[in-house]
């Protein structure tokens, strides 16, 4: 298995959400090609120094969105994503964050105009 | 699932200490942290499990079978590991193991060596002679070799440093790594072990707060801090738990950060609460009460 999950006690992002988002960007990025063999969740929850439950619901939520499979006694894989859906995924992901700074700006009663302003200046800044 | 372990109603009554009404169950292949303060009644029930007190009310089955009509055929599934040595110290690990082992019926004698040579045990030794750390590790190593499925661990780590500590959390992940197998493990003091804990039930002055998974635990409760004037404002207080006031603001734990963070915004500090953070503050609040 040739990928890292690096996992931060700091954040607010749950570890399970942390190992979801690591794997499925290890996916989204075609570290991880199709059908290859993930750790069994005994031996990650082993590695990462966690609770089985922990990983279980990891691998469960992966399951869900269609980026990896389990075969009972086997283990669990990573699906064959077509190109399409991979993008779908990867729209979404997006969005996803999106809606999270969408979010953090209504608590902090930064109006929708404001929002925008400040995203048009980031995508500025990055280019 | 199958449940390995279940107590319901579990009731004994001391002269100055009662353990009351005690139930929880832990399904095969998890790991259940038994946590709580000095005195809280975690050595009482982990005693009524094994059958070394005897319990006045309740039911406490094992594998499906109650604990006392069943003793022998149960035990022979359990690895216990006692706070202190429950072993004759005059003798050595070798001879220790010889005396005990034909009482098991699935001893596996090369799994045991196997385990004294991981865990530098010199089967020469005299068990009186041994560290606290290494005593452990024997009733670990005697646990493993007779095919236990559940180890029962009371105050593990108790004295014990980190170096230790991260070892037991090695052997637990490995010996957790076949599915089929489940531990429970008490301690007063939150450490490193909770990371390999599934569940934490949580004892306090003999009763049970609660049993849950400690993921749902950790994403229930957060720590709040804010100024001094948040407490008394009525709609603040319902929702604040183990209060502790100090000259420069207050510091608690709610179960009910989100209404606090769209209430009093900036005002307050929200911070991810630890196991310790969750344990102290809700003794805290237990005694105000």
């Amino acid at each position: 298995m040739a990928i890292d999950i690096i996992l931060t006690n700091t954040g607010d992002v749950p570890i399970y959400q942390q190992i979801v988002d690591q794997i499925k960007g290890a996916v989204l990025r075609g570290e991880l090609g199709a059908d290859e063999p993930l750790p069994s969740i005994r031996l990650l929850a082993k590695e990462l120094q966690i609770s089985v439950i922990t990983t279980k619901r990891a691998y469960e939520e992966l399951e869900k969105d269609g980026l990896i499979y389990t075969i009972p006694g086997k283990g669990s894989f990573v699906a064959g994503v077509d190109q399409r859906r991979l993008n779908e995924s990867k729209e979404k992901l997006v969005e996803e964050k999106i809606k999270e700074v969408i979010d953090v700006a209504e608590r902090l009663a930064v109006s929708r105009d404001d929002l925008r302003v400040i995203f048009n200046r980031a995508m500025e800044e990055e280019r | 699932m199958e449940t390995v372990l279940r107590l319901e109603g579990v009731c004994k009554q001391y002269a100055d200490f009662a353990l009351r009404n005690v139930s929880f169950k832990l399904d095969r292949g998890f790991v259940m942290g038994l946590i709580g303060p000095n005195g809280a009644g975690k050595t009482t029930t982990i005693k009524l499990i094994m059958n070394l007190l005897s319990r006045d009310q309740g039911r406490i089955e094992l594998f499906g079978l109650d604990n006392i009509a069943h003793e022998m055929t149960v035990k022979e599934k359990i690895g216990f590991v006692y706070d202190t040595v429950p072993y004759y110290g005059v003798l050595t690990i070798g001879e220790m193991k010889s005396l005990i082992a034909p009482f098991y019926r699935q001893w596996n004698e090369s799994q045991f060596q196997r385990y004294l040579r991981d865990f530098e045990l010199n089967p020469n030794q005299q068990i009186d002679k041994l560290s606290r750390g290494m005593k452990i590790k024997f009733q670990l190593a005697m646990s493993l070799s007779h095919g236990a499925e559940l180890i029962i661990m009371d105050e593990p780590t108790s004295g014990l440093d980190p170096v230790f500590r991260s070892e037991l959390l090695d052997i637990l992940y490995d010996f957790i790594l076949d599915e089929g197998r489940s531990v429970l493990f008490s301690t007063h003091i939150t450490t490193d072990l909770e990371k390999i804990a599934d569940y934490i039930t949580f004892l306090n002055r003999g009763e049970v707060l609660f049993s849950l998974p400690k993921d749902e635990l950790l994403e229930r409760y957060a720590l709040v801090k804010g100024g001094l004037d948040i407490l008394n404002d009525g709609s603040a207080a319902g929702r604040l738990i183990g209060v502790r006031r100090g000259q420069t603001g207050f510091s608690a734990l709610t179960a009910d950060p989100e209404s606090l963070s769209r209430h009093y915004g900036s005002r307050l500090t929200l911070e991810r609460a630890s196991l310790d953070d969750i344990m102290v503050y809700l003794v805290r609040g237990e005694r105000s009460v």
